[in-house]
């Protein structure tokens, strides 16, 4: 089928059907002469191809024994070294054997398999006498169900249908419990104390000194029953400022303690933890979608995604100058939600 | 074959013979034999990324298989006590204790988890790769049209797969990537919360949602890839193959190589080299090391954290949108008669719009163009993106937005590697993300035009042969050679659409619909550069042209011009 035999690339001009002003085309050439290749050619250079691939076979049965190698002769000793080498092998030997398999096939494809191209037929998906016999039957099967002439039972079964879909949907309902009001209580209460995470033991406010900061968790957060659900909403950042450079609003005078204050660690944005703490500048940074928060300024967004100020935890001393809070947060914390108002 | 036309039954003489005897008269094999055997398929370097994309899913499900026999998706803690000393007693869940395991006592274990995670990133860039082929060359346009949606389905599922399997591990990396998805979902008006919760089991980040991703990730997702991947190929049988314009390659033939042997050993070859290249990849290259992460702790988090790549671009614009904007907060607590509720659009609005543009551009386009166009007919030729310069600058619009969204995913490391400001990185991605699309475009489309106003210069006046030729009065000119007829037919055999302007009704009147279309036409094909026709080429070659010489000998011809 393929047409070989039209023209010689140094045919200069060779123009035109005649045709009418711009619509005429250039003629169809065909395909052009098949090349031979080397290989078709020269009976050595068809042997050579052969040991080529021959070789490539071999280079993927090495591939294969230095996996085994590597399996069975690289004993794993618990250091991170054994098992990068023994990785290593493995991955090497995997990818010869592949590799030899694949390169050495392709190879036999292009030089010794016959490259003459081919030309095949189109036809039509479906010729268009088919689809009117579809629509026919189509028709008949309906016209014989009687479904259109019987409207009690198409919308009877219609309402059935569309109603029996609706137990599939309310069988998920046990995949949770409703959210209620859980998001806006943390572990923080009135007395609870400021302890280290992750050792939990308390904070005196003499440990922390200006420029320091402290990843806070609450005191028997590590004995909750829940405790990286609790942990996901109580983690704090305690940090120690020049009480000048803090600018409580009003009614937030109280909420640290001589210039130590406590913010959720948690991002408004949503919900990584706050983690970077740039001490010169006071800003917290959000590593994960760099929302910028400054603590001078009660850690209002001062870049980045976030859309609402860090919620401040209100602390104070208690008797033994050990930090605690005064309260639960005043608000929800992390990333905003529907209900939260 | 001859042998039913006389009444022999038909005997086997050689031992295939025999085989296919066997099978044929239980199973009736031969109809399958005589369809696909010599099935011709078109050669073409770009027709490989559905390949690589094929291949790498079959290594995921082998891989994965592996995989799924040591690992445990649970999310009870335990302590751990395997072969890697600096976790020992750290109290983790089974899914991250099993997950080191199958990396430090499992033999293999460790290859295995790369070649599944290297063979995952690869398998959505060859999606990608092969999809934006398919655009660029047209080849969604009718009767591709469904397959080309089947494929963006693909796609979604793709990333669907990658990402919850990343989960997987329950590492602090997932974990925290886990707490961003819910941090999004809860943003979604009026059902968030309760879809957070009903994901989670409850408060973030309960002990259900490993085993729910995982049977996701190991059944429901696969399954459904599987069912397209099968559908998606069917439907290739089906149309039989595109080819690019050519000699003797038409829109009624198929001209390439047939599938025994030469197509089956390529492809089949080909298999084997995908897997061997990421095996290559897997032995030298450690991708995501959990055992440097920890366990998920909400507390921590590593600086510089990126997601898997093709996560990028989502996180990417979580990162471009500004929660105010001058002043003005993107978080708004709307007053209801029930109370207030919060609407948070700096979360909500780079979640779903950018994927929401990108993915509804993609899945409506064949309609938008054959509405444009108003040709409705079967293409089975592709075109050189040259040769459709609209086309190609949308598709590079949308390439270079879903860039600056993916550059954005990285803007931390931007800055520290290479010593500016965060802020800045910030502030130009987000210029770049709204203007970036445009200038892609403009300059994609332009250099379409011109690249098509080469061709037809080489059609015109033949190729730059290097060689400078001193005329008898002095002046230098370069020789030109013609092309040959196979490469000319090549460069002037395709279609170039003209605008269309709008077209009255039967009544007379225009509807809005079609001068909204013929706008639409007058801005695709407005500026075009028509194919060269014989005509043309005559009078090039009678006239002579800019010192131009169609071949040595009568460069004598030529003086003046």
């Amino acid at each position: 089928m393929a047409d070989h035999s039209h023209g010689s690339p140094d045919d200069a001009v060779t123009v035109a059907k005649p045709g009418q002003g711009g619509v005429q085309k250039f003629q169809d050439p065909g395909l052009p002469p098949h090349r031979p290749r080397l290989a078709d050619v020269d009976p050595r250079a068809e042997k050579r191809a052969e040991r080529q691939v021959g070789v490539l076979f071999l280079i993927s049965i090495f591939g294969t024994l230095l996996f085994f190698f590597g399996y069975f002769f690289i004993p794993l000793d618990q250091t991170i070294g054994t098992l990068r080498l023994q990785n290593l092998l493995l991955g090497l030997g995997t990818a010869f054997a592949m590799l030899g398999i694949g390169v050495g096939i392709v190879h036999w494809a292009k030089t010794l398999m016959p490259d003459h191209e081919i030309a095949e037929d189109r036809h039509e998906i479906r010729p268009e006498a088919d689809r009117a016999d579809a629509e026919k039957i189509v028709g008949d099967i309906l016209e014989e169900s009687g479904i259109k002439r019987r409207p009690l039972i198409r919308n009877t079964l219609l309402g059935a249908g569309i109603l029996a879909i609706f137990p599939a949907i309310a069988i998920f309902r046990d995949l949770g419990p409703l959210p209620g009001d859980v998001l806006r209580q943390t572990m923080w209460d009135d007395g609870v104390r400021l302890t280290r995470d992750p050792s939990g033991t308390p904070i005196k406010a003499s440990d922390v000194t200006i420029g320091s900061a402290f990843h806070v968790i609450p005191e028997g957060l590590n004995e909750a029953e829940h405790k990286l659900e609790e942990k996901a909403k109580a983690v704090v950042l305690l940090m120690r400022l020049n009480p000048e450079s803090l600018n409580p609003s009003p009614g937030r005078e109280d909420w640290g303690y001589d210039g130590i204050v406590a913010y959720s660690k948690i991002c408004t944005h949503v919900g990584c933890p706050v983690a970077l703490y740039e001490q010169q500048t006071h800003h917290l940074l959000c590593p994960c979608h760099q929302s910028t928060f400054d603590l001078t300024q009660e850690c209002k967004v001062i870049f980045g995604p976030a859309a609402r100020p860090l919620p401040q935890l209100p602390i104070s001393v208690d008797e033994e100058g050990y930090l605690v809070a005064t309260s639960d947060f005043q608000e929800p914390v992390g990333p905003s939600y529907w209900e939260r108002g | 074959m001859s042998s039913s036309a006389t009444g022999q039954p038909y005997q086997p003489k050689t031992s295939v013979g025999k085989i296919t005897n066997f099978v044929d008269t239980r199973v009736g094999g031969s109809a399958i034999v005589k369809e696909f055997g010599r099935k011709i398929f078109p050669d073409h370097w770009t027709f490989m990324f559905g390949e690589v994309a094929l291949y790498s899913f079959v290594i995921l499900l082998l891989s994965g298989t592996f995989l799924t026999f040591f690992f445990d998706p649970s999310m009870a803690e335990t302590h751990y006590d395997g072969s890697y000393v600096p976790l020992r007693g750290i109290e983790m869940s089974m899914a991250y204790a099993s997950s080191l395991d199958i990396s430090f006592d499992i033999r293999g274990g460790l290859f295995m988890r790369q070649v599944h995670h290297w063979s995952a990133l690869l398998f959505v860039a060859a999606v990608s790769v092969h999809m934006l082929r398919v655009f660029f060359t047209g080849a969604f346009r009718r009767p591709r049209e469904l397959n080309w949606v089947i494929g963006g389905v693909l796609l979604i599922l793709a990333m669907a797969a990658g990402f919850t399997g990343y989960s997987l591990p329950d590492d602090l990396l997932s974990g925290n990537g886990l707490r961003i998805i819910d941090g999004v979902v809860k943003s979604i008006p009026v059902v968030g919360t309760y879809i957070s919760f009903f994901l989670f089991g409850g408060e973030f980040p309960g002990t259900v949602i490993i085993p729910r991703l995982y049977v996701l990730h190991i059944l429901l997702i696969p399954a459904m890839i599987l069912l397209l991947i099968a559908i998606h190929l069917f439907l290739v049988v089906v149309h039989k193959h595109t080819q690019f314009p050519g000699p003797g390659r038409t829109n009624d033939n198929v001209v390439g190589f047939p599938v025994g042997p030469v197509y089956a050993a390529k492809a089949g070859g080909f298999f084997f080299i995908v897997f061997g290249i990421i095996a290559a990849i897997s032995a030298a290259f450690t991708i995501n090391p959990i055992w440097n992460y920890g366990p998920y702790d909400p507390s921590p988090v590593s600086a510089g954290t990126q997601p898997d790549w093709y996560i990028g671009w989502v996180d990417g614009a979580l990162r471009l949108m500004p929660g105010v904007l001058a002043g003005f907060p993107f978080e708004w607590n709307i007053p209801f008669p029930w109370g207030t509720n919060t609407l948070s659009l700096n979360v909500l609005f780079p979640a779903l719009v950018p994927a929401g543009i990108v993915f509804t551009l993609l899945f409506a386009w064949p309609w938008i163009e054959a509405w444009v166009t108003k040709d409705r007919r079967e293409k089975h030729l592709l075109d050189r993106p040259r040769n459709a310069p609209t086309r190609t600058g949308v598709g590079v619009a949308g390439v270079v937005f879903y860039c600056v969204m993916w550059a954005a995913a990285s803007s931390d490391l931007i800055a520290t590697h290479f010593m500016v400001s965060l802020n800045d990185v910030t502030y130009w991605l987000r210029a770049l993300v709204i203007f970036g699309p445009i200038i892609g475009f403009v300059v994609a489309r332009r250099i379409a035009l011109a690249l098509q106003r080469k061709d037809r210069e080489i059609v015109l006046h033949g190729r730059e042969t290097g060689r400078i030729v001193r005329l008898p009065h002095g002046e230098f000119i370069e020789v030109h050679e013609p092309v040959d007829e196979y490469k000319r037919y090549k460069l002037v055999n395709f279609d170039s659409p003209e605008a269309l302007t709008a077209q009255p009704d039967v009544n007379g009147h225009v509807p809005k619909g079609e001068k909204r279309r013929a706008w639409a036409s007058k801005f695709f094909f407005e500026d075009r550069v028509a194919p060269v026709t014989p005509a043309e080429l005559e009078e090039a070659h009678s006239h002579g042209h800019h010192g131009e010489v169609a071949s040595e000998h009568d460069k004598a011809a030529i003086s003046s011009h």
